[in-house]
């Protein structure tokens, strides 16, 4: 975090993070939160960028930008009761009490914590590291997570699989 | 100037890259370290685009006139001389129409498609090497890059649909949306084979590697290939798939109520979507910008864009040669054939690297076992799993028209016998 550029990319990153995050709930339209739920994850990916994480920020596009958000795009158009959009609910004063818990929380962590800066020199690659650690000391919950993968893909077939037509 | 010819001879400017890096050795001089930065950025995305609109503008009028020949008319050929300037026509034709949107359209989001489009076309040329200096970010996460910029295309193509507020619209938004991500696996699947055996994920890695073994990974991995070029038309939206703006069935897709500059933008996007395609194919399985010791004589770019265009025109082939399939026979394809295939194959790859690795085999004994294994097995396993989804050549025979009409015949195959 030494040079200018970085410095500048934090911050223009962070302001596109969290202004697309309040616009998330803000705008009263589903698909327009949708759009600025992408563009958290698009600063979220430039911040780890910036971080040295670059695997982790292409990740965060391919899954999060590709799928997730397509996730939330089929979840709204398939809802009947979409059209309503974010109106006001019942369950905003519980919300609004929990948002500030958090924020409590996290505004407090910031405060009592005594901000060390690492001094370690920059990752040239995380992506070889990445692999390594995943296929030797963490091999099990990474092929427990594959296999469970595996059986929700099975699942969800399995579910949405036609009955079998009766032959006459 | 004198960078241009830095080593005192004349194929010294066959890397563009030189006089740049002579341009920005010459300004680290003068002004701090971030100028330079900001400068080579500059250069290299002008570059881009500047290369991007001028190839867009000429297979333009290539294509036209290349499916024309095919189908036996004569294509564009009135403006300008052959009607090469019919490009640069139907450009002013789109910059000067009036720009419509729909009453009914969500306004923000239907600006914002054809903007959301432009940039994975664009940004995924920023990590494929034109030339040995030529990569504006050589990642060392680049293949994976090249598919996850590729998928930002699938929210753009449905706000894109969506916010246009046409049913026709909203069907190509969710076909494009199921191709994509259909093929995305293919397409992952296929890249797997490449990285496996080079093992890096940087593209000038891959090329490099390509180079030093003096061979093309198109030898070794020709299952992957083809299921690549496959995904890489499904991913353009190119004809033998273009179901997304099938006009016979759906008007024109997700653009259909995109006219003007929006929609050229669409147009000019699909197309640096296949340029990029291309270059991704060129870069991983054609030796990117080597050709077996040439490119010391030949500039390596001309190497690179010769390559990338040759790709390229096999798309234009089967555009003007094959008939469009139908959404269920695409997606059939991509789960149920192409998919079985190239998790075997990457198996298999992962196998024979292990083997390379593990025993004392000189590289050019491997490289051609490898390349003589991947090739016949591939072919079985490609004939086999197609025989055993039915779609052999042995049942097709014999099937006999239940009901003949004037117009044609309808037929029950699997009543015949009885």
């Amino acid at each position: 975090m030494d040079s200018t550029g970085v410095i500048i990319a934090f911050y223009v990153l962070a302001a596109m993070t969290i202004g697309s995050a309040v616009s998330v709930v803000v705008v009263r339209n589903m698909i327009h939160a949708v759009m600025g739920l992408i563009g958290t994850f698009a600063g979220l990916a430039g911040l780890y960028v910036t971080l040295s994480a670059d695997f982790i920020a292409i990740t965060q596009i391919l899954i999060y930008i590709g799928a997730i958000s397509i996730l939330f795009l089929f979840a709204i158009v398939l809802t009947p009761q979409a059209s309503r959009n974010n109106q006001e609910s019942f369950l905003r004063f519980p919300a609004l009490v929990l948002a500030l818990l958090v924020a409590g929380v996290l505004i407090f962590v910031a405060l009592d914590n005594t901000w060390n800066l690492s001094h370690a020199p920059d990752f040239p690659e995380t992506a070889s590291t990445i692999g390594e650690l995943l296929l030797k000391t963490y091999v099990l919950p990474f092929e427990i997570a594959s296999v469970l993968l595996l059986v929700a893909v099975v699942g969800s077939i399995v579910l949405v699989r036609p009955e079998p037509v009766e032959e006459d | 100037m004198t960078s241009f010819f830095l080593k005192g001879e004349w194929y010294d400017f066959r890397d563009l890259g030189n006089p740049v890096g002579g341009l920005l050795h010459d300004i680290d001089k003068i002004a701090p370290h971030w100028v330079v930065y900001v400068v080579a950025s500059l250069i290299g995305t002008g570059g881009i685009v500047l290369w991007g609109v001028l190839s867009c503008l000429a297979f333009i009028w290539i294509e036209r006139r290349v499916v024309a020949l095919m189908q036996n008319r004569k294509g564009p050929n009135r403006v300008g001389p052959a009607g090469l300037l019919q490009p640069v026509a139907d450009a002013l034709k789109l910059l000067m129409k009036e720009a419509i949107t729909p009453r009914a359209a969500d306004k923000i989001v239907f600006w914002a498609g054809p903007v959301l489009i432009f940039v994975p076309a664009l940004a995924v040329f920023a990590v494929i090497p034109f030339g040995p200096k030529m990569t504006l970010a050589d990642l060392n996460v680049g293949v994976l890059f090249l598919i996850a910029i590729a998928g930002i295309n699938t929210p753009a193509v449905f706000l894109a649909g969506w916010s246009s507020n046409n049913k026709y619209a909203l069907l190509g938004a969710m076909r494009t949306i199921a191709m994509l991500i259909s093929y995305e696996i293919i397409q992952v699947l296929a890249l797997l084979g490449p990285v496996l055996l080079v093992g890096s994920m940087r593209l000038g890695d891959l090329v490099g590697w390509q180079d030093h073994y003096n061979t093309w990974i198109f030898f070794i991995q020709p299952v992957g290939l083809m299921a690549y070029i496959f995904a890489g038309a499904v991913e353009t939206n190119r004809s033998p798939t273009d179901i997304a703006e099938a006009e016979s069935e759906i008007v024109a897709g997700y653009h259909t109520e995109y006219g003007g500059i929006k929609f050229g933008f669409f147009y000019q996007a699909e197309y640096l979507a296949g340029f990029a395609i291309a270059a991704a194919i060129t870069t991983l399985y054609m030796g990117g910008y080597t050709l077996w010791g040439a490119e010391k004589y030949i500039p390596s770019w001309i190497i690179f864009l010769g390559k990338l265009y040759t790709v390229f025109f096999i798309y234009i082939w089967a555009r003007g040669t094959l008939p469009r399939l139908r959404i269920d026979q695409l997606m059939a394809f991509a789960w149920k054939f192409l998919l079985p295939i190239m998790l075997v194959n990457t198996l298999v790859v992962g196998g024979e690297v292990l083997i390379w690795r593990e025993n004392d085999i000189s590289d050019v004994t491997a490289l051609t076992l490898i390349g003589l294994v991947n090739f016949f097995f591939g072919a079985a396993l490609v004939i086999g799993w197609a025989r055993f989804l039915g779609h052999g050549r042995g049942r097709q025979v014999g099937r006999r028209a239940l009901l003949t009409q004037e117009v044609g015949a309808v037929y029950f195959g699997a009543e015949t016998s009885s």
